[in-house]
Order: C-alpha cells, then structure tokens, then sequence
C-alpha cells in the first residue's frame, strides 16, 4: 500500500462525506465572513477603510475559520471513533496525516475564494491586481497554518476539552506564517510590487510549511499512540 | 473464508501479566490468559472492568505498562520494551476489530463504507470486497443508502464486515450484542459461530450474559481490571457470573 | 531532598539578599542614568528564560522518542519556570524601554520572539493542566514545534527592524558593572536549578504516591 495512495483514500473519503451535506464548508464561510463584516463595521467609516487593514482582516478570518474547520473535521472522526479506525488499518499513520491535512487545505482555500471579493470590495483593497503572486502568498501560509493544525487537532481528539485547547496550542505556534502571510499581502497591495520583498516572505513561508510538515510526518506515530 | 490470511502464524494469543495504568487508575492489572484459534473467548465483567481497556490493547491502539502479548509466533508485544516480530502494519492486517462505536462513517453509504476500509486494508478491487461484504451482511439492497438511516442492527451487521473486510484470523469485539433485538442477536450469534469454525479466534467483551450463555468456549471473568476466574466450561456460566458478581458486592 | 538542597538555598537567599547592595554601588551608565540598573536583574531573568526554554524543549523530545516520565517531568518543571522567568523578563523589560525608548513595548525581533516563547509556555502549561489523560504528548509535541517555530520568529521580525541592546555588551562591560552583573546572574542562575529540583522532585513524589496507591490493593 503505497504512502501516497492511502492519503488519496482518506482525502477523497473526507471530500465524499463533505459534499453530502457541506456543513463544515458552510459553516466556516458563514463565520468568516461574519469575522470580515464585523471588522467593515468597525474600521470603515463614511465609506473609507483603514489603510492597510485589508490583509490582516483577511489572514484574521483566515486564521478562525481555519481553527473551526479543524475542530469540526476531527469532530466527524471522533464520532463513530472512526479515527480508531484509521489508526487500527495497516496504513503509514503519517499518510493519514497527509490525507487529512489535503482534506482542510481543501476546505480552507475554497473559503478563501469566498473572502477574497469581499474583502477586496469592503475594504477598497485590490486583491486581486496580482493574483498569481496572492494566489501563491494564500496557498502557502494555508498549508502552513494547517500542517500544524491537522497535527495538534488529530492529536485533541482523545482529550476531554479539545475545543478551548486548539486555538491554545495552535495560535502561538503558527504566529510566524501569519505574520508571514499579513506582510507579504500587504506587499501585494503596494502600487509599486517589490519582488525581492514578496520572494523573501514567500520563501520564508515555504521554508516553514516544509520544516513544520516534515516535524508532524516525524512525530505524529509518537504522537497518535498512546 | 476457510482460510484467514496468516491463519497459521496465529494459532494462539497469550496474554501473561498484562497490565495497563492511566496515572492512579487502574485500568487493567495482572491479567493473563490463553486462547486457541477456532475458539470464541468471552471476556465478562461489569461496566469499567477493563474489558475495552484490554482489547485496545491487543488491537496495538494502546500500549501495555506492563506485561506482555504473543500472537501465536507472529509477534510479540511487551510492555515497556514495545514490539518484536511482524511489523506493526502486517500485525494490524490480522487483526479485526468491531469497538463499542461503530468504526463507520454515518454520512456515507454502507457500499462507501465498506470499499473504504476495503482499499485502505490494500484490498485490489474495493468494489468487489464491498460488494461481497454486503452479501455476508444481507444488505446488497440497501448498500446505497447512508449508514445514518440504517437500523441499530443493520449498522451492526456492516460494522462487522467491515472489521472482517481483510479476512483477519484474529476478531476483537466490544460489546457486539448491546442494543441489538432478538433476531438480531440470534443473527449475530449464528455468525460469531461461522467465523469460529473458520478456525479464529474471537474475543467477545460483554456485560450482559443472559444473551450469550452458550456461545463462548472460554471465559475470563473481569472485575476492577483483574481476573477473577478463569472458565472453561461453557455450562454453567451463569451460575459462575452471578457468583463473581456476588462476591465483588461483599 | 539531596544533601545539597537546603544549603544551597541559604545560598541563593543571601545572594538575592547581597545583590541590591552590589548593584546600588554599581556606577552609574553615562546615557541611562539609573533605569540601567534594572539590566542586573532583566539579563539574568531573560537568560534564564531561554536557558529553562531550551531545557524544556529538549526534554520533551527525548519524552517523545522513547524516553522515560523522568524526561516527562524535567519538561514540565523547565516549562513553569519559563514562564516564570519570562515573566521576569517581560516585566522588567517595558520599565527599562519606556525610559530608554519612550515606549513600554516595541514589536522588535527579540521582544516578539520572547513573546512567542512565553505564550507557547503558557500554552503548555494549559494543556498539561486541562488536557487530562494524554496530555503528556500533547505538551511534548507543543514544546518540540515550539522550539522550532524560534527561528521563523526571529527572521520574520527581523525584516522590520531591531532596536534592542544587544547582549555582546556583556564582554565588554568594566569590572565595576561586570561583577554585579555576573554576581546576579549567577544568584538567579542557583534560583533556576533549585526550583526546577523542587519541582522535579514534587512530580516525583507525586509518581511514586501513585505508585505506591496502585500497589495497595
């Protein structure tokens, strides 16, 4: 069984189960767009917003969405103890990993693609005048944001109050990607495109995604058994 | 059916001393015993007597604090010095397990369900070892539909072939008969039995005896994570329990 | 409690005891006047900080590649401490800043990156204390990510800029300034090892307690 078919597996059975009733899609876009619209009620007033504002407020609901679609994505395994299951299979446990961390990667950019034009209308911002370079700069802090993520929520699912600790384990952990991820949107929004600025935070987020993905592929069979 | 896959490197499954703590609790102490292959193993006792404990445990999903665990000559398992013999994957492949929840995912369909665990088990056509499975569990017509709306019986009928999917010589059930009505249970016995001449072995955690007088070969009586009889008669079973039962409440 | 302990704490109490009397005779920084007397107590409680990080860090990988509860414990203990000192740090810091900068808190490189390893301290400590069964590996894994995350804090701040002192003034320092500082850091230095033997030793305790009610029955 190769490593990288059992993720498949488990990636397209998590896509399955969430096409048939989109509730954690549903759910995570309802409330990051509430997140945005809370913030467009608080920092645009007479029709202008905040300079700057844009990238935070996107990478802010980027952030709290994610951490609902996590919980809520291992809520489902923790259910009928299905991820018992998974783990009783003889599958590599990290391509598990991988298959899970694919499935919220999913769910989180789809979001996205949802927040984008709105914020970009709210806000005035214009997200979408590079969207090469914003479509990489939101691809590459998702998964890092979820590499730790997917790790730390697989890991809660046998703990009684899971729901408080994961933003506890996950927000400072995951801080650099996001500062990461704010700075190099604001570069985007510049008249002017820096490109060794934009390369330095992409790179910066690359090396992150790797070294933390690599860190959870090592330790999540330590990790998981108990 | 008629043989398991490494049916002949699991002829026995010996537990010596095992014993399993979480902090100051207790789960599991001491608790050794023997079984043979073509032979259905119960283990008895009241709610929190360890049972679920000990067979996590001989799925691999918890490890022992102390003691140890020999699948026939396949691999061995020791508490502290972890696992020697088969890899933990070929161990996983040859062991079937039905826990107290039903391992299924409700959203999904029974068909789903079982080419899921099919594939992930490394089966070369899902679809075929699904379909299959659906027959043992005399649901090909309702395969179709989601888990969800399946009765408790039925959803129990896919959980355990979804547990037999790869065709384990090794079957660990936790409280299987809870829930189920009559016919079910009668079902469900008749089954066990099948597998049994199969040549596995089966363990079966249960707290209700009235329901399964007469099914186990064996028993291992359990009370706050220790055996307190081991039992080989499988008459009499009832007298023995209420006994046990009797003595723990002294 | 080993022979060492109690005398070693006298110690460590006269130390603590005998460091205003060394820093007041100090001389006087030209630029900072007075606030800069309060880097006798901020460099040590900051060094200490990362000495008790980098204790807890490693604890917990070997904890979590096969090593035994003591590594556990060590982890544990090293991770109160760093809050502890952090808070030391964190406290004295701002007081000396808002004199020297005019501000309390900069967004600077080590002051983030202080912040950083505070919070995932804090956040260890959370989950050991709400995490119930199981939580041992959840901390494990939260220190061995945390002590990662370090260097992607530290070059993430460093791209907007850094005003903090940096340390290699330490070498350079007169004598007059050097032995109160040293003086100080090795009083807070014996603070961190006696607290985190206590602390070890209480988890300790605590095991064997468990140990000696499971073998009651």
């Amino acid at each position: 069984m190769s490593f990288l078919r059992v993720s498949w597996l488990v990636f397209r059975k998590d896509l399955t189960v969430e096409v048939r009733s989109f509730e954690i899609l549903a759910t995570s876009i309802f409330f990051a767009v509430s997140a945005v619209l809370f913030f467009a009620v608080a920092f645009v007033q007479e029709g202008r917003a905040l300079d700057g504002a844009a990238p935070g407020i996107l990478w802010i609901a980027v952030a709290f969405a994610g951490t609902l679609a996590l919980g809520r994505t291992f809520e489902r395994e923790r259910q009928a103890e299905t991820l018992q299951a998974l783990l009783l299979a003889p599958a590599d446990r990290p391509a598990i990993y991988v298959g899970k961390l694919l499935g919220i990667v999913t769910l989180l950019v789809t979001t996205e693609v949802v927040l984008l034009p709105l914020i970009a209308y709210l806000f005035q911002a214009p997200l979408f005048a590079r969207a090469g370079w914003l479509a990489a700069v939101l691809l590459a802090g998702t998964v890092g944001y979820c590499a730790v993520g997917t790790l730390f929520a697989a890991m809660l699912v046998r703990v009684r109050s899971r729901d408080v600790l994961l933003p506890v384990l996950l927000y400072p952990i995951t801080i650099p990607v996001i500062i990461a991820g704010v700075r190099a949107t604001s570069v985007l929004l510049e008249p002017e495109l820096d490109v060794a600025m934009i390369r330095f935070w992409l790179s910066l987020m690359a090396a992150y995604d790797v070294v933390f993905i690599t860190l959870a592929l090592w330790s999540f069979e330590p990790l998981m058994t108990e | 059916m008629s043989d398991p896959s490494g049916a002949g490197e699991l002829d026995t499954l010996v537990v010596e001393g095992l014993a399993r703590h979480f902090g100051r609790r207790r789960a599991v102490s001491q608790v050794s015993f023997a079984c043979r292959r073509g032979s259905i193993v119960g283990l008895l006792g009241p709610n929190g007597a360890g049972k679920s404990t000990l067979l996590a445990m001989l799925a691999t999903l918890l490890r022992p604090t102390s003691g140890t665990i020999r699948y026939g000559s396949l691999a061995t398992i020791a508490g502290g010095a972890g696992r020697t013999g088969a890899t933990a994957a070929d161990l996983r492949r040859r062991i079937g397990m039905l826990g107290h929840d039903l391992f299924l995912y409700p959203d999904l369909t029974a068909r789903e369900n079982l080419a899921f665990f099919a594939a992930l088990y490394g089966a070369g056509d899902a679809r075929r070892a699904a379909h299959r499975a659906l027959e043992r569990a005399a649901l090909a017509d309702r395969g179709d539909d989601p888990v969800s709306s399946f009765s408790r019986g039925m959803r129990q009928r896919v959980a355990l072939e979804r547990a037999l999917i790869q065709d384990p010589p090794l079957l660990l059930l936790d409280e299987p008969f809870t829930g189920l009505d009559d016919r079910s249970v009668a079902a469900l016995m008749r089954r066990l039995s099948g597998l049994r001449e199969d040549g596995r072995i089966l363990l079966v955690a249960t707290h209700d005896l009235d329901l399964v007088e007469g099914l186990f070969d064996e028993a291992v009586f359990l009370r706050d994570g220790r055996v307190v009889e081991l039992a080989s008669q499988p008459r009499a079973l009832r007298a023995l329990y209420q006994g046990v039962m009797a003595r723990g409440r002294s | 409690m080993s022979k060492w302990f109690f005398p070693a704490s006298v110690a460590c109490a006269l130390m603590f005891a005998v460091s205003p009397i060394l820093i007041a005779n100090a001389p006087f920084e030209s630029t900072m006047g007075l606030v800069q007397k309060i880097s006798y107590y901020h460099m040590p409680s900051a060094w200490i900080f990362l000495i008790a990080a980098v204790v807890c860090g490693v604890a917990s990988v070997r904890y979590l590649f096969g090593g035994g509860a003591r590594h556990d414990r060590v982890a544990w203990a090293a991770a109160e401490l760093v809050v502890l000192f952090g808070a030391m740090a964190l406290v004295t810091g701002p007081l000396w800043a808002r004199k020297a900068w005019g501000v309390w808190w900069q967004w600077d490189v080590r002051l983030t990156a202080s912040l950083m390893g505070w919070m995932v301290a804090v956040a260890y400590i959370l989950v050991r204390k709400y995490g119930g069964p199981g939580s041992d590996k959840l901390g494990a894994g939260l220190a061995l990510f945390g002590m990662a995350n370090v260097p992607f804090v530290y070059v993430s701040v460093n791209y907007w800029r850094t005003i903090h002192p940096k340390t290699t003034v330490v070498p350079t320092l007169p004598l007059s300034m050097g032995i109160p500082f040293w003086f100080s850091f090795a009083a807070f230095l014996l603070l961190f090892i006696l607290l985190l033997r206590m602390r070890v030793r209480l988890e300790e305790q605590r095991a064997e307690l468990d140990a000696v009610y499971l073998s009651l029955e």
